[in-house]
């Protein structure tokens, strides 16, 4: 088991054809069961037309129509980006991935408006991905890195998740699922979200969080997990040297007036029961240690 | 992207904002001319930096008199100007903004973030103008009023006669204050700004409400569809490493430590700069090469630490996903001979390729040091860097 995808999922890529869309869509349909999950692309200029045997599609509503697809990822770039994630929200997919980073954030802002009362979910955007290890790869991680496990983990940041699935990878510590849930400001699952997933996924025992400074998410997901979780939580956040005011590349990595920092982040985290650790080279071996108690 | 006072008021003035007349100039003479033109016999010489709190630091004096526009124009023109914002040596002032003075009977905040967990634009605004909003949080939240703007409607009129009243707009000028906080919520969305404040907001004598101030920083994502934002660019005002950095899409920040850090993505950035310091180091700046990193902007990325005369070794940390290892690996030899490195350098590499990568450093001949994981590399730099003197 897993949470959001398995073996099973059957996904739509929209921006396929583009150099980005092409390259990672032979890498994810390379990995574990990726030829039988990756059944259409989504180009209104190119319908019709067939790519790496997967056949392109004018709209993301006649993809599903044809394909029986449920989710889908999204490479298009920034300026088009927010109208794809609109497209596959009103046809009614069940999830959507979106890669793509750049996006301005008043885009975001309505489209995460369009969607309120809506079925689908969102990953991202400014993500990349999520993977089930041995099963499907929906996104840009390096799929070796992985090894099918018990361990949760989901990342605001791309590089510093596959630091933490490697550390993990390395000690024995197979993953579940691991979900990047991306660097912008106006996004859609947010750590939260993500934690109730596998805190309800019978086949996930422990979670890895990692977080970075810019927002509360961290803060409130902390104290959800104070009052509900079942299992235990080992965390990071990055960017406790970071200055206040400057950008730290992510959108949403940027300390503004005194909130944000990692320090508070970290002390609300501790209290509420998370097994911190200030080192990100220490991330698996502080998850060994709770595990082996 | 921050710009100029004077250039948000020129956005808020196209959005039916009324703000003071005013000229911006470059020379005392040009300020002298302004303040002639203007008429009147009361103006205020404000400099022109995009570090806020510029009254305190000595950037705002009233002028009753040519002569007096001249003297404080000659004083604040090429200063160094130091304020809570600008860090301690200060930023030099190279423009001005001459405008009329205006008669004060109260003043107000009023401001626009994006409030990410609502995932709206939030309308904040505060009967203690003047004051940093950031310090009446702390003191009085009770005063700060809130709207979060659903982005089908925009900011409705009843929604803004409310906040008027609530901070204590008188109901004379109500009418005018929607105005304004209207006006305030179309420029925020219709030219991409992530931040806007008028602070002060003002009422004048005779029941006016005037925008007295401007701060506006857009969102570098959208600068694409506005021309009208990148021609205020004004890269005196920016570090130039960071413009540099920004030519070849590289993200960079200086910081004031001196071990140089390399790295992709910018999660790992971050914690790359923070075990540093766990090990006693101290990170030269954040540098993110992002996922498509090639030989050249490797290069770059070498030629643009090493413009830092503090740095006494570097740190490359690569998790190697998409890109591979031994790229990298290439990009680094390269630059390290390019730029004749005389700095200690370390390299951890891991991901895809690792072994190709690490043999590719090996076989080099370039006195590299290699970090086993992230705490054996952080250890080493620091090491390294602590060894030059």
């Amino acid at each position: 088991m897993s949470i959001l995808i398995n073996k099973n999922t059957r996904v739509i890529t929209q921006g396929m054809t583009g150099k980005v869309g092409q390259f990672h869509t032979q890498q994810c349909k390379a990995y574990a069961n990726g030829a039988n999950c990756f059944v259409a692309g989504v180009n209104p200029k190119k319908a019709g037309e067939v790519f790496e045997n997967i056949p392109v599609y004018a709209t993301v509503k006649d993809a599903k129509a044809e394909t029986g697809a449920t989710v889908s990822v999204i490479y298009v770039p920034p300026s088009g980006a927010a109208a794809a994630i609109d497209e596959a929200v009103e046809a009614e997919l069940d999830l959507v991935i979106c890669i793509t980073e750049g996006i301005p954030v008043h885009d975001m802002i309505r489209t995460r408006d369009n969607m309120a009362g809506k079925r689908t979910l969102l990953i991202g955007p400014n993500c990349p991905g999520l993977i089930t290890p041995d099963e499907i790869k929906i996104g840009i991680m390096p799929g070796h890195i992985h090894k099918k496990g018990r361990i949760g983990v989901v990342s605001r940041s791309g590089t510093l998740t596959y630091e933490a699935v490697g550390q993990l990878s390395a000690l024995g510590y197979g993953q579940s699922s691991c979900v990047g849930i991306g660097g912008d400001p106006i996004n859609g699952l947010k750590h939260i979200d993500v934690m109730r997933l596998f805190n309800d996924d019978p086949d996930t025992d422990a979670v890895v969080m990692v977080g970075e400074i810019g927002g509360s998410d961290e803060e409130e997901c902390a104290l959800w997990i104070r009052d509900n979780m079942k299992k235990p939580v080992v965390g990071f956040i990055a960017g406790i040297t970071a200055p206040p005011g400057k950008r730290m590349g992510h959108a949403g990595a940027i300390i503004s007036g005194g909130k944000g920092g990692a320090e508070d982040k970290l002390a609300v985290m501790e209290e509420c029961g998370i097994h911190i650790t200030r080192n990100p080279a220490e991330m698996g071996v502080t998850m060994q240690k709770v595990l082996k108690g | 992207m921050k710009i100029h006072e004077y250039q948000g008021k020129e956005i808020l003035r196209e959005f039916s904002v009324p703000t003071p007349r005013g000229v911006a100039c470059f020379s005392v003479d040009e300020a002298v001319a302004a303040a002639q033109r203007l008429g009147g016999d009361i103006w205020v010489v404000k400099a022109q930096i995009h570090a806020g709190g510029r009254g305190k630091g000595g950037g705002v004096k009233v002028a009753k008199s040519l002569d007096e526009v001249r003297s404080h124009a000659q004083q604040i023109l090429g200063m160094q100007l130091v304020t809570h914002q600008t860090g301690s040596e200060g930023q030099t002032v190279r423009r001005l903004l001459i405008e009329d003075g205006a008669q004060i009977t109260k003043e107000y905040y009023v401001g626009m973030v994006v409030d990410r967990a609502a995932q709206r634009v939030a309308l904040l605004a505060s009967s203690e103008g003047g004051m940093e909003i950031e310090e009446v949080a702390r003191h009085s939240p009770e005063k700060i009023h809130t709207v979060r703007i659903d982005p089908k409607t925009g900011l409705v009129e009843a929604e803004a006669a409310q906040v008027a009243r609530a901070i204590g707009i008188p109901d004379v000028a109500n009418a005018e204050a929607v105005k304004v906080l209207q006006g305030l919520y179309r420029a925020f969305v219709e030219k991409d700004a992530m931040l806007a404040e008028i602070n002060p907001l003002i009422l004048t004598a005779d029941n006016h409400v005037i925008a007295l101030d401007a701060k506006f920083n857009f969102d570098s994502n959208a600068l694409y569809r506005h021309a009208d934002i990148v021609a205020f660019r004004d890269l005196d005002e920016e570090d130039p490493a960071e413009i540099k950095a920004s030519k070849f899409d590289l993200s960079y920040i200086s910081l004031d430590g001196n071990i140089g850090c390399l790295v992709n993505g910018a999660g790992l950035a971050m914690a790359t700069m923070d075990i540093i310091k766990l090990y006693g180091g101290s990170p030269a700046n954040f540098l993110d090469v992002g996922g498509g990193a090639t030989t050249e902007k490797v290069t770059e990325a070498f030629k643009l630490m090493l413009e830092n005369k503090n740095i006494k070794a570097i740190l490359v940390n690569i998790f190697g996903g998409i890109m591979k290892c031994d790229v990298i690996a290439e990009g680094v030899v390269a630059a390290a001979r390019e730029v004749h490195l005389s700095v200690p350098l370390v390299v951890r590499l891991e991901g895809t390729n690792v072994d190709l990568g690490k043999k590719i450093l090996l076989d080099s001949g370039l006195p590299i040091i290699s970090g086993n994981d992230m705490a054996d590399a952080a250890e080493k730099v620091v090491t390294a860097a602590k060894g030059v003197k």
